[in-house]
């Protein structure tokens, strides 16, 4: 039976998360330097296009077809969405494909996981990475690390034990929204990518300021935003439930954006703008997997704790070396592990969804194992195997502009744009477009 | 002659222009400007990473007066823009060898 509530809850919710990954171009964006901005922006942007064609095209069988050893979905099942289509269009009042709602609803809203998880990863890759590179790599990854994590992690498969993802449904990991999948993923690879390409030009010894903290503020609001329907929908249902997660991503990111504050305030004098921003997505990073785990109370714990954690992790590079420019490993790594990981000590069977208890409420041992291994399991694959991605495409296409374009200014040399109007002065000469003269060489000249 | 050059902070240029037009000078010239004192710019920090600015921005005032105008206008500038945090800024007072009115060609005190 078709559950009109349920569907429009999960297709807002679909809605929603969509949102995030323009929320996340501003929250880059606004991060970055004024010269590399737009090319902030477009690498979310490009994942946006791509992976939304990639997911209807083969992604969603990859990661929901019937399970192959818990490793990958039946790459051929659902090509093209082929199967789910003449289902969802026949069913009526009585007839459903999957539960209470249409399986489309559940393509959609997965689609825009797997759309934001490959953004989250450009954060590291700031002003150095071709844009071509990025989108071919973006290809390739999503393909052959997102949709298998996304499998073991999202695929649950009716009752028996041979099917569904080896990780959420076979294990037992809690993981609602994707703490391993979604966020110890991306931020895998986004060292794994921040190796690769080496740091930019500068880096550590030259400021490189935020271009503009309001729009940061606005991407991470609006991240919160479609957050809610991230977390809130990952139960498929429209319930009480529903509502238990939503005060949980409520407070998570309260906590942990105090959390952060405080850090800032006695270690460097002042609580910063960006440090609020980025304590909230600290908070609604490491509450995405335990939202349905842990009480509002645990909520809250969880989500200062991710804060304060994340406000020094993200000094660690500076101290290692690696330039990971916006912050991807230590907000969404380390977030994502905090989540993860805290799941064992604060779940507690007074929450609705799972019934388990952490070491704090007296479970067992048994649920740190099940929480900390799938979580390093997830780390090395995106880290090793991202590695050898970058690695190949560096050889083959080259993954870095030239430096001449990097001290130019990444926005002009790779999409032929300027972010910002600061001044008439330099201009030059302005000549429309014709039908006579549109090729390449008078652009450029 | 003399040319008063005052450096000070941005918000204090409307007291300034207030107290000396009611002083009774006439003209001024004022002009966006950055520098430091003593207090060498601000920070600020940016996850944890700080950046420091040395240059910060004031506003220069210039006005010419007569030889014993001076002091009082001089002293009327420090009292308008002070405001006892570090700052604040400089006030100078510089010899003018020949002033002359554009539009008259008049010379000297006349021109002023």
């Amino acid at each position: 039976m078709v559950d009109t509530g349920t569907t429009a809850w999960i297709l807002t919710s679909a809605s929603l998360v969509l949102l995030m990954t323009p929320a996340l171009a501003m929250f880059y964006g606004g991060m970055n330097r004024h010269r590399g901005v737009l090319n902030m922006m477009m690498m979310s942007f490009g994942a946006l296009g791509l992976v939304s064609v990639l997911w209807v095209l083969y992604g969603y069988s990859f990661a929901f077809g019937d399970s192959v050893g818990g490793l990958i979905g039946n790459p051929v099942q659902y090509l093209g969405l082929d199967g789910i289509l003449q289902a969802d269009a026949e069913m009526t009042g009585d007839e459903v494909a999957v539960g209470t709602y249409p399986t489309l609803a559940f393509v959609a809203f997965q689609a825009a996981f797997a759309i934001i998880t490959v953004a989250l990863i450009s954060g590291a890759v700031a002003d150095r990475a071709k844009f071509s590179t990025w989108m071919v790599f973006s290809g390739i990854w999503v393909s052959v690390v997102y949709f298998p994590v996304a499998h073991w992690v999202f695929a649950f498969q009716g009752e028996e034990l041979d099917q569904g993802g080896w990780i959420g449904s076979r294990l037992g990991t809690i993981d609602l929204a994707g703490g391993t999948a979604v966020h110890i993923n991306a931020g895998a690879a986004a060292l794994a990518l921040a190796v690769v390409l080496g740091r930019r030009k500068g880096f550590g010894k030259e400021p490189m300021r935020p271009n503009n903290l309001p729009l940061v503020m606005l991407g991470a609001g609006l991240l919160w935003f479609g957050w809610f329907g991230f977390n809130a929908a990952s139960f498929l249902t429209a319930d009480g439930v529903a509502a238990y997660v939503w005060v949980n991503t409520l407070v998570a990111p309260g906590a942990a954006m105090l959390g952060w504050l405080l850090v800032e305030r006695l270690r460097d004098g002042a609580s910063t703008s960006l440090g609020a921003a980025s304590g909230v997505v600290a908070g609604l990073v490491a509450i995405t997997p335990a939202c349905g785990a842990v009480t509002p109370v645990g909520a809250i714990l969880v989500g200062a704790i991710a804060g304060v954690v994340c406000a020094f992790a993200v000094g660690l590079k500076y101290k290692l070396g690696y330039d990971d420019a916006l912050d991807v490993v230590g907000v969404h790594l380390v977030g994502g592990l905090v989540g993860t990981v805290l799941i064992a000590f604060f779940a507690s069977a007074e929450a609705t969804a799972y019934g388990q208890d952490g070491l704090l409420y007296g479970g067992g041992l048994d649920l740190l194992f099940k929480q900390t291994v799938p979580a390093l399991a997830v780390l090395a694959y995106s880290f090793v195997v991202t590695l050898l991605i970058g690695l190949a495409l560096k050889a083959t296409m080259g993954f870095r502009v030239s430096a001449e374009a990097e001290a130019e200014g990444i926005d002009s040399a790779e999409h032929a744009e300027s972010a910002y109007e600061f001044s008439g002065i330099g201009a030059r000469a302005f000549s429309p477009r014709t039908s006579e003269s549109t090729s390449k060489s008078e652009v450029s000249a | 002659m003399k040319l008063v050059t005052a450096v000070i902070k941005p918000h204090k240029l409307d007291d300034v222009k207030n107290a000396l037009e009611a002083f009774g000078i006439q003209g001024m010239t004022v002009s966006e400007a950055s520098g430091y004192g003593r207090q060498r710019g601000h920070t600020e920090v940016y996850r944890g990473a700080e950046y420091t600015s040395d240059l910060v921005p004031k506003v220069r005032i210039e006005v010419l007066v007569d030889d014993t105008g001076a002091p009082d206008v001089l002293d009327v500038i420090v009292r308008a823009s002070q405001t006892g945090r570090i700052g604040d800024g400089k006030v100078w007072a510089s010899p003018v060898d020949e002033v002359v009115r554009v539009r008259t060609g008049e010379r000297g005190v006349e021109a002023i």
